[in-house]
C-alpha cells in the first residue's frame, strides 16, 4: 500500500474538487483516473441500458408509480432486486417480504465489499460511504483488476468513481426512458438476455488460470443446481463455495 | 408498510451489505490467506448470475433439445473467449438468440 505517499485527498469534500480544478501532479493524476474509469465503464452500457429499459416497462405493468420505480433505482440501484420487487408489488406481497427478499438478492455485494476493501481502506469515511453507495456488478468488474495492479495507487479510487457514476446516471435515464417511452418495447425482442450476455462478456476473460476456471465451474453448477433457494440465496452460497473450492488451488500460482 | 417504507428499508439494507467490508477494512495490508480467495470473487459470482439465467431461464433446465437462450449462450462464450468484445459478444448473442427463437420449437 502507499501510506507514505503524500495525498491531497483529506476529505471527501475537497477531493471531488481536485479533479475537477486540476492543480498540479496529484490532481491530473485523479482527473485521468476518473475519466479512465469512465470509458472503461462505457462499453458495459450495451447491456445495462437495455435492462434499464425493460425494468422502467415492467415497474409500471407491475402498477408502481413512475415516481416510486424512478426511487427506487436511486435509493436500492440494484437492477435484479428492482424486477423482483416489482413482480412482488404486483403480487401483493407484504413489506416484510419484499425487504427481505431484495437484502438476500443483494448480499453478494458484500463479496465486492470485501474484495474492495483491502484497496479502499486507505481512505476517509465520507469516500468509503459515496464508493459503497456506487458498488454494483459493473462498477466493480471493471474496477477490480485496476486497483489490483502494481504501481502508484494514489488517485486509483477515482476509476472507480468514474465508473460508478457512468453506471448510475445510465441506470437512472434508462429507468426514466423506460417508464416513460418504453411500454412499445415488444417482449419478443427478449432484451433481458442483454444483462447475461454482457456478464459472459465480462466472466469469459477473468477465466485465466485453474483456480478461476474452477471457482466459475463450481460456482455456476451450484447456482443452477440451487435455484429454487429463496431469491438470491442460491447465488451467494454457490459464489462462497465455488470461491472457497477453487482457493487451495491458487497456492503455487503467483 | 407503506411501499415508500419499504422502499426506504430495502434500500438500506442494500446499502449496508455494499458498505459491510468496505467500512471495516484498516489502513494496511490484509494478510495473504484473505487476498487469496477474494481473487476468485468475480468469476465465482457472475458465473453463480451468468448460468441459471442462460441454463434455466423458466427455472427448468433444459439441455436437449437446446433452448435457445442455452445456445446464444454458449455461443457467447465462445466469442467472449475468442474476441474479449462486450460489443460483439452482446450482437452475436442476441442475433443466435433471435435467430433461435425463429427455427427451435419452444
Amino acid at each position: 500500500m502507499s501510506g507514505s505517499q503524500p495525498t491531497t485527498s483529506g476529505s471527501p469534500s475537497n477531493s471531488p474538487s481536485t479533479w475537477a480544478h486540476p492543480s498540479g501532479q496529484p490532481a491530473a493524476g485523479a482527473r485521468e483516473e476518473f475519466l479512465r474509469g469512465i470509458l472503461a465503464e462505457i462499453p458495459l452500457l450495451l447491456g445495462v441500458v437495455p435492462f434499464g429499459l425493460i425494468y422502467g416497462v415492467i415497474a409500471i405493468q407491475s402498477g408502481l408509480t413512475p415516481a416510486t420505480a424512478q426511487a427506487a433505482s436511486a435509493v436500492v440501484f440494484a437492477g435484479s432486486s428492482q424486477f423482483v420487487m416489482s413482480q412482488l408489488v404486483a403480487g401483493g406481497a407484504s413489506g416484510v417480504v419484499i425487504v427481505a427478499s431484495i437484502a438476500a438478492i443483494n448480499l453478494r455485494h458484500a463479496l465486492y465489499s470485501a474484495s474492495l476493501a483491502p484497496h479502499l481502506a486507505h481512505l476517509s469515511a465520507g469516500w468509503k460511504a459515496l464508493l459503497a453507495y456506487l458498488l454494483t456488478d459493473e462498477a466493480y468488474v471493471v474496477s477490480i483488476g485496476h486497483l489490483e495492479a502494481d504501481g502508484p495507487r494514489v488517485h486509483r479510487h477515482f476509476f472507480l468513481l468514474g465508473a460508478g457514476l457512468t453506471l448510475w446516471a445510465s441506470w437512472q435515464a434508462s429507468t426514466a426512458l423506460g417508464l416513460f417511452a418504453g411500454a412499445r418495447l415488444p417482449q419478443s425482442w427478449s432484451l433481458d438476455f442483454t444483462l447475461p450476455l454482457m456478464f459472459i462478456a465480462l466472466v469469459v476473460p477473468q477465466l485465466k488460470d485453474r483456480a478461476a476456471i474452477a471457482a466459475a465451474l463450481v460456482a455456476g453448477g451450484l447456482a443452477v443446481a440451487l435455484r429454487g433457494l429463496p431469491l438470491g440465496l442460491g447465488v451467494l452460497l454457490a459464489a462462497v463455495a465455488g470461491i472457497l473450492a477453487a482457493t487451495p488451488l491458487e497456492r503455487g500460482e503467483a | 408498510m407503506s411501499l415508500g417504507l419499504t422502499l426506504l428499508a430495502a434500500g438500506i439494507a442494500t446499502y449496508l451489505t455494499r458498505l459491510s467490508f468496505i467500512a471495516l477494512a484498516h489502513r494496511g495490508t490484509a494478510p495473504a490467506w484473505i487476498i487469496r480467495p477474494l481473487r476468485l470473487v468475480p468469476a465465482a459470482v457472475l458465473s453463480a448470475l451468468v448460468l441459471p439465467a442462460v441454463l434455466a431461464p423458466q427455472g427448468m433446465v433444459q439441455l436437449w433439445p437446446l433452448s435457445p437462450r442455452a445456445l446464444a449462450g454458449m455461443v457467447a462464450v465462445l466469442v467472449a473467449w475468442k474476441t474479449r468484445s462486450i460489443l460483439l459478444t452482446l450482437v452475436v448473442g442476441m442475433s443466435v438468440l433471435w435467430l433461435a427463437g425463429l427455427l427451435l420449437p419452444g
